[in-house]
């Protein structure tokens, strides 16, 4: 990296590729560079057999079987696939999607579209602030929802501000039980905790390689094929490549790299998992004895469901400021890298919707920085960003006095 | 029968993907290490990221020709590909669909969108997808030389349509086509035009102002550049309606995050075309003129499909009558000869090629014909030798 004195806690906007995965694309950038459509001679050949062999990892990695996984451009694309592909194939049998208020843009615009062009779109509420579930759906509500002209609901396994996991297997058998199609967007949560199809139930699962220590630029959809086989209609046409559901040349080194970086984290995962969840306990133990007045974004650190699994991505830390402004807050800290949830991007003024969503008002998500740990936070990063906030919120506070 | 491990390879079968230059494999590299950071994100890593996105688009607009900077600045929309760029092309010109209809086109309209015969499959597909869903599509016909008739257009532009896609040069037989003329007719009868110009960036000069079209797709990995990364140029004040939503990536026009490093790579690519492009064209068309001329000594009845036309320099499609396409490929792959009987995403494919069948060639033709394409590392030694190696394998496949 070109500049070790930022402490990089923004592992939810976007990871750094891990040096391993990057070995092992190195070579398709090189010497196996072949198209994998060229199936009648020997460089596509390399090309095809790197593409097959990843694509039994990633499988294999999320309990798939090989040709269900449909290779994109990244998480953003897969949703629209699944959403666009499922409603407009299904417009027949329903034109009603259920989806939830916290879901990401990637999920949100798409279903906002369709809803332009005459689909019922129906948005769930999730437990308010302060709760200690703050951001969970009620899969009563979620049930309750579905009707016989649904065609697909889809909800979001661990929400990308406030690291919520949400009761995936709970909302599918409820899906099933009404012959509604399931989609997932598992952006966050595949590599960082234990993701399984089958496990899940669910019918259709987005997930990108930049979020996991892998390139930017390739994300996978998961399709399922049996029981029941889900029928989308493509989005991109051309050569017909990965089943005519993603036609394009397919990106060999981006695909090599998405499974080096799914395989890594599931070496690590229960190992990480638990490193992370220590980090960031302890980061929001430095901030809540050293800040006064902060508040948790989210369910609560220690919060389980009924099977005792958290409630909460390990290396997810979302907290308000109360008088402090989260933008200006991160001006006063140039060397921790976070974001705030006063803006959901550079190019987006409006305050975050999922913060909203759990009943915030405005000022307080406006006050708010979302932490992200991941692989390569060491505990004196944690240490250092704790005493750097602290020193930028007293600052701010002494300035406003 | 040659046995491939005895003979060293040759690629002829860059039209279906390039290798990368090592200072593109470099740059990526060094992208993925120095800007790790979210092009979108408000630190400074993001910003950072940001900045180097922003100006590999502005270099790469610049290098394909487009206005970059003032009030009427084109767009550089980056893709992940040729495949999207040319589908957004067509169903973002075309505009939002309403109830199977789209706005765009006027009430007087009795066409919906013209694309040549010629296509590449991701707009021909594209084409057909539209169809099903009820626009009304027009195919541009070609003549025998592989070119798109120009004489034709006026008819087909008299019924109104909204958009015209058609391709710069084709990718199975190399023929350019007359896209400037064709943009002037389009122009004047007030319908977008769109080219695909995907075989053509990074062989022979392409210049998206000089065109005068609309729209430009382009792709780094027929260049030299990575796979996983295009672009879609669109001309200032023409409108494009997104295809993806999800994000304020690209002002909306293209949500999902930005890739750094392939942006990078692409921009590499094209610089080192721009470093060389006058010494790079006269390079692949000697060697071109070279493995034409060696073909034809020894297969005196081989056909150059598109020999009366003005063909890119690095692609060449030949046909040897009474030898059968698929088995002269295998033949030639067991010799070390990689090449391919048309586009890769339709190799395998024993369908006749719809490009040569546009073009009225006789069967023998249609069935004998196959695709050489050589890049900018080919050297006169490996042409030598690849001809020598087709002629023999023509020459076995005779006799047979």
């Amino acid at each position: 990296m070109s500049d070790d004195l930022t402490i990089y806690l923004d592992n939810h906007a976007t990871t750094r590729v891990d040096p391993r995965v990057l070995a092992a694309m190195l070579p398709y950038f090189s010497e196996h560079f072949g198209n994998a459509g060229s199936v009648v001679h020997a460089y596509g050949e390399r090309a095809r057999e790197a593409v097959a062999d990843s694509r039994r990892a990633i499988a294999a990695a999320i309990g798939a079987s090989p040709e269900e996984i449909v290779f994109t451009s990244g998480a953003t694309e897969s949703n629209n696939l699944a959403i666009r592909g499922v409603a407009e194939r299904q417009r027949r049998r329903g034109d009603h999607l259920v989806s939830v208020a916290t879901e990401h843009r990637a999920v949100l615009d798409p279903l906002a579209r369709l809803g332009r062009r005459g689909y019922d779109v129906t948005l769930l509420d999730v437990a308010p602030h302060g709760r200690r579930e703050a951001g969970l759906v009620d899969v009563e509500q979620f049930a309750a929802a579905l009707r016989d002209d649904t065609v697909l609901a889809s909800v979001m396994l661990a929400n990308n501000e406030i690291g919520v996991v949400q009761p995936i297997a709970e909302l599918a058998a409820a899906c099933r039980a009404a012959g509604v199609l399931l989609h997932c967007d598992a952006t966050q949560a595949v590599g960082k905790l234990p993701v399984d199809v089958q496990e899940l139930g669910v019918d259709l699962m987005s997930f990108s390689a930049h979020k996991i220590y892998g390139p930017k630029g390739v994300g996978a959809l998961y399709v399922r094929r049996t029981r029941p086989a889900v029928r989308l209609d493509a989005q991109i046409s051309g050569g017909g490549q990965e089943h005519g559901l993603r036609s394009g040349t397919l990106n060999v080194p981006g695909i090599v790299g998405l499974a080096a970086a799914v395989s890594l984290c599931q070496l690590e995962l229960s190992d990480e998992m638990s490193r992370q969840t220590k980090l960031r306990n302890r980061l929001w133990q430095r901030l809540s004895a050293g800040v006064a007045g902060v508040e948790l974004c989210g369910p609560a650190l220690d919060a389980v469901d009924a099977a005792g699994t958290p409630l909460r991505l390990p290396g997810n830390l979302d907290v308000a400021f109360g008088d402090v402004d989260g933008e200006a807050l991160m001006l006063a800290m140039p060397d921790v890298a976070v974001s705030s949830g006063a803006a959901c991007s550079s190019t987006d003024p409006a305050p975050s919707h999922v913060l909203l969503a759990l009943g915030m008002t405005e000022d307080a998500a406006r006050s708010t920085l979302r932490f992200g740990l991941g692989r390569f936070t060491t505990e004196s990063d944690v240490e250092m960003a704790a005493d750097a906030v602290i020193a930028a919120v007293a600052k701010l506070r002494g300035l406003a006095r | 029968m040659y046995n491939s491990r005895m003979l060293a390879p040759i690629n002829l079968d860059h039209n279906a993907t390039t290798p990368l230059l090592p200072e593109v494999a470099e740059a990526m590299r060094a992208a993925a290490l120095d800007y790790p950071g979210n092009p979108a994100s408000q630190h400074e890593l993001g910003r950072r990221a940001r900045r180097v996105l922003e100006d590999c688009r502005e270099r790469i607009g610049e290098l394909l020709g487009a206005q970059m900077g003032g009030m009427r600045a084109d767009r550089v929309i980056f893709t992940s590909g040729g495949t999207e760029s040319n589908n957004l092309a067509l169903r973002g010109l075309l505009g939002p669909w309403v109830g199977g209809h789209h706005v765009a086109t006027g009430p007087d309209a009795q066409l919906d969108l013209i694309v040549s015969a010629i296509e590449h499959p991701s707009i021909a597909a594209a084409a057909d997808a539209l169809a099903e869903q009820g626009a009304r599509v027009a195919r541009a016909p070609v003549d025998a030389k592989g070119q798109i008739q120009l004489a034709a257009l006026p008819d087909l532009l008299a019924r109104r349509p909204r958009l015209a896609s058609l391709m710069l040069a084709n990718n199975e037989t190399g023929v350019l086509q007359p896209i400037a003329e064709a943009a002037a007719l389009c122009g004047d009868a007030g319908v977008l035009i769109h080219t695909d110009a995907v075989q053509a960036v990074g062989k022979a000069p392409v210049n998206f102002a000089a065109l005068g079209v609309d729209a430009l797709t382009a792709t780094a990995h027929k260049f030299h550049g990575p796979v996983g990364i295009g672009v879609l140029l669109v001309r200032s004040g023409v409108e494009l309606a997104p295809q993806l939503a999800g994000g304020f990536q690209q002002a909306g026009a293209r949500p999902g995050t930005e890739t750094v490093a392939l942006a990078a790579g692409m921009r590499t690519a094209l610089d080192a075309w721009q470093q060389e492009s006058a010494a790079r064209t006269a390079r692949l068309a000697a060697l071109g003129q070279q493995l034409q001329t060696a073909l034809l000594a020894e297969l005196p009845d081989a056909i150059i499909v598109g020999a009366q036309a003005p063909r890119l320099p690095h692609t060449l499609c030949v046909a040897c009558p009474g030898v059968d396409r698929q088995q002269l490929v295998i033949s030639l792959d067991l010799a070390g000869v990689a090449c391919s009987t048309g586009s890769a995403c339709a190799s395998g494919s024993s369908e006749p090629s719809p490009v040569l069948v546009a073009m009225g060639l006789p069967e023998a033709v249609i069935s004998g014909a196959i695709r050489l394409s050589w890049g900018a590392a080919t050297t006169p030694a490996e042409i030598a030798e690849a001809a020598r190696r087709i002629c023999l394998s023509v020459n076995q496949l005779r006799r047979q």
